[in-house]
């Protein structure tokens, strides 16, 4: 138990200073491998909860995928990041003023919540004993079962996400020599080959 | 000492707050650059994230785990698209600052 606590608190801290850091950076690849360290910790607190499958999936699709997007876009586009901070400090306090409120109002209602025990026995589905069921064949059983068509929705989402971007991007130069296999294959010995019957000494 | 270091509910939601009002603060404090907002918004889907999953595992529902998945997802599209449309858009312009991007304005 002293042990999780304080497995918790080094990770909680490393997670809160990476997102402070991803704020504060100065060069904007620093703010997206600060990022990756506050997912890389978060996965470990979900670890630490129980939510096994969760913390392998934020390691999978965030780290993987998100923050190398991240990180190849910060590195392709030709951004003066200099200039763009301009008018950080002009914007510090109005934002530590939104940032206190905020964080003083959610503390409040979590200083003054509490979870009744009733609401502790109505769960819809209750988590196996790690020892018995796995997280991730747990997270299975309900998923594709109960929540099947918005596992599906998900998927779709997915796939309008990336054909989106696809769409987004690509782009067709003008001026660009390709094959065009379809042309190629298209093309008819009439419309390209001229039989001439040349008489000798006549030319055409 | 000992109730300090026994971590229960509080602590993750305590967590998950502080982490959402880094996100926010980072909206207000990089004004100019779409990129660090976006991020900062990656940060508060994150704060979500563990709150859906604090309560799972305190309450004994599996349901959060499922539904923090479902917002991974909407995440993962989200910042596709958006890093498409900044690209997309610093294209176009050769600018992706903030206060420059007022074509709709009319």
């Amino acid at each position: 138990m002293i042990l999780q606590g304080i497995t918790f608190y080094i990770f909680a801290t490393i997670a809160v200073a990476g997102g402070v850091m991803v704020v504060a950076a100065r060069n904007p690849v620093h703010s997206v491998l600060f990022l990756i360290l506050t997912f890389f910790t978060t996965a470990a607190l979900f670890v630490l909860i129980g939510a096994e499958f969760l913390a392998m999936v934020l390691v999978v699709v965030y780290v993987g995928a998100v923050a190398v997007l991240f990180l190849f876009v910060v590195m392709m586009l030709d951004i003066n990041f200099v200039e763009m901070r301009e008018g950080f400090l002009q914007y510090m306090p109005i934002g530590m003023l939104v940032g206190i409120i905020l964080l003083v109002e959610l503390l409040m209602v979590l200083g003054t919540a509490s979870i009744s025990p009733e609401v502790l026995a109505t769960g819809t589905e209750p988590i196996p004993d790690l020892t018995q069921r796995q997280n991730t064949a747990a997270i299975g059983d309900v998923i594709y079962t109960k929540y099947i068509y918005a596992f599906q929705s998900a998927g779709m989402i997915l796939l309008i996400a990336m054909v989106g971007a696809i769409v987004l991007t690509l782009r067709q130069r003008p001026g660009v020599r390709k094959q065009k296999v379809a042309d190629q294959l298209a093309r008819r010995r009439e419309d390209s080959v001229e039989l001439k019957k040349v008489q000798p000494g006549q030319g055409i | 000492m000992i109730e300090f270091l026994t971590i229960g509910l509080g602590h993750y939601l305590t967590l998950a707050a502080v982490l959402f009002t880094i996100g926010i603060f980072g909206i207000f404090l990089n004004r100019k650059n779409v990129i660090i907002i976006l991020m900062s918004i990656e940060l508060m889907l994150l704060a979500v994230n563990i709150n859906l999953i604090a309560f799972s595992a305190f309450l004994n529902d599996l349901v959060g785990q499922i539904f923090a998945m479902f917002v991974l997802t909407v995440a993962a599209g989200e910042a596709a698209i958006g890093l498409a449309i900044i690209v997309v858009y610093f294209r176009n312009r050769g600018t992706i600052e903030v206060e420059d991007i007022n074509l709709m304005k009319g």
